[in-house]
């Protein structure tokens, strides 16, 4: 997927992730994880190739790159009155799984909370049905419960949809949990770190 | 039509109007008698300089020198419309796209009216020509500014929400069209306040001199209406090319926003 991508202060690096297949990447702040994911989605000048399948990013309008490689921001934005304009279709099932009130479609935007943005952003990515995902810390501003309750229906999504993804996290136990492998950014180049069993 | 002369000695009781209010400043402290009289001495060394100018010009009366005085005029005009930003692009494109758009409408504007509508002989003409061209670019420029100011603003402070947009796979001109709309906005609302208010609480200054030289006030309204229409055209149509132009460079080929393309300026004016 990724070949001799370097932004900013990362080297080039090469990474392939196969359908349904979770990498998690760490690192300290500031090291580059969300430039990334940034480089990936085409938000930011780079160098270095990206491919999804055969597909080349440069060989793709941009805007129909980032509708199949979506990006979640780490702080989402939202610029409709009401949450529900941000969606297209009713989707009770999800926000249930989700631990959201189904009445939150109808709430101005102002009344979520950063947890429920942030779960509310995902949510929305979705539906534009991407065929690749770049998650920054999905959980960040999640309490315990809500954390694993977002962790599993993700990954089911994921599983489900066979979706590549990238998801950018800090805790190590959640790492363990959803990744199929793990880099850590060290010395401005990813390292493989092993996963315990 | 006669006109009063003033000779400079009547301009002296005035002067000693602004002198008297310096004074007056300055006892009471504001600390803005200097600029006060800096900004007194411009208007009477520019204004009389211009006089010389359009003397010079009016009697030599050659296309190529009318031609000339508009360049300069829209040279500094684009000046002008940098100086008052104080985010502008990078390497030169502000007064670029600034001159640009002002050429496209007020140039454009000034000639239809000289040769459609008022139509003197020959159309070029400097007495017609410069007070027009004069007034649209002034008025276009006003727009132009606050237009590209609001757009630079306004990208900077929306960038979350637009690179939003753009994650969810939109395109540069959807995810940019709140802006770009208020930025048009901020460049039109001056002229539409201007149009609805002349009359009732101003009086044109256009029109007054008029007037003042001796027109009779009926032709000196008509002139103000096409005046006033002519320069809403030109503001508007001059900040549609710039936003639209300034738009397009805030983001690249690869329909990316490109902050990195403004740069700060300490002090603007304006």
């Amino acid at each position: 997927m990724l070949r001799g991508l370097s932004v900013g202060e990362l080297e080039a690096t090469d990474l392939q992730i196969a359908t349904g297949e979770i990498v998690c990447l760490s690192g300290p702040s500031g090291c580059g994880k969300s430039r990334l994911l940034r480089a990936i989605a085409d938000l930011e000048p780079h160098c270095g190739s990206v491919l999804l399948g055969k597909q080349a990013q440069a060989d793709l309008p941009a805007h129909q790159w980032r509708k199949a490689v979506m990006m979640v921001p780490a702080e989402s934005h939202w610029w409709f009155e009401t949450v529900g304009e941000h969606f297209h279709h009713d989707q009770q099932d999800a926000l249930r799984a989700l631990g959201i009130s189904p009445q939150a479609f109808e709430w101005p935007v102002a009344r979520l909370s950063s947890g429920e943005k942030q779960r509310l952003a995902v949510l929305r990515a979705l539906q534009y049905k991407p065929h690749a995902l770049l998650l920054d810390e999905p959980t960040a501003n999640l309490d315990e419960d809500s954390t694993m309750q977002v962790e599993q229906w993700l990954c089911n999504q994921i599983r489900e949809r066979l979706l590549p993804v990238l998801w950018v996290a800090h805790r190590e136990d959640q790492i363990q949990r959803v990744a199929d492998r793990h880099f850590h950014i060290e010395d401005r180049r990813l390292q493989p770190r092993e996963l315990k069993p | 039509m006669n006109v009063i002369d003033l000779s400079w000695w009547h301009l002296g009781i005035a002067a000693g109007l602004v002198l008297a209010l310096a004074a007056c400043t300055w006892l009471a402290q504001l600390k803005i008698g200097r600029s006060l009289l800096v900004a007194a001495a411009r208007t009477a060394i520019q204004l009389a300089l211009i006089g010389l100018v359009l003397e010079t010009l009016f009697a030599a009366g050659s296309l190529h020198w009318v031609a000339l005085m508009g360049i300069v005029m829209l040279l500094l005009a684009g000046r002008e419309v940098v100086a008052r930003q104080r985010y502008r692009l990078r390497g030169g494109w502000s007064f670029g796209i600034g001159t640009l758009s002002m050429f496209i409408s007020a140039f454009s504007i000034t000639v239809l009216t000289l040769v459609v509508i008022i139509g003197p002989e020959p159309w070029y003409t400097p007495q017609y020509a410069i007070p027009l061209l004069g007034m649209l670019l002034g008025n276009t420029m006003t727009g132009v500014a606050l237009g590209l100011e609001r757009l630079t603003e306004g990208a900077r402070r929306a960038r979350g929400e637009i690179e939003g947009r753009l994650m969810l796979g939109e395109h540069w001109k959807q995810a940019s069209a709140q802006l770009r709309r208020d930025a048009m906005r901020a460049g039109l609302m001056p002229t539409i306040n201007a149009m609805a208010a002349a009359g009732i609480v101003s009086l044109p200054g256009m029109m007054t001199g008029q007037i003042l030289a001796g027109s009779p006030p009926a032709l000196a309204v008509k002139y103000q209406i096409l005046i006033m229409f002519t320069i809403t055209a030109g503001t508007g149509f001059g900040t549609f090319a710039a936003v639209a132009l300034c738009t397009r460079r805030l983001f690249d080929s690869r329909e990316r926003l490109r902050l990195d393309r403004i740069v700060t300026t300490s002090r603007p004016r304006g």
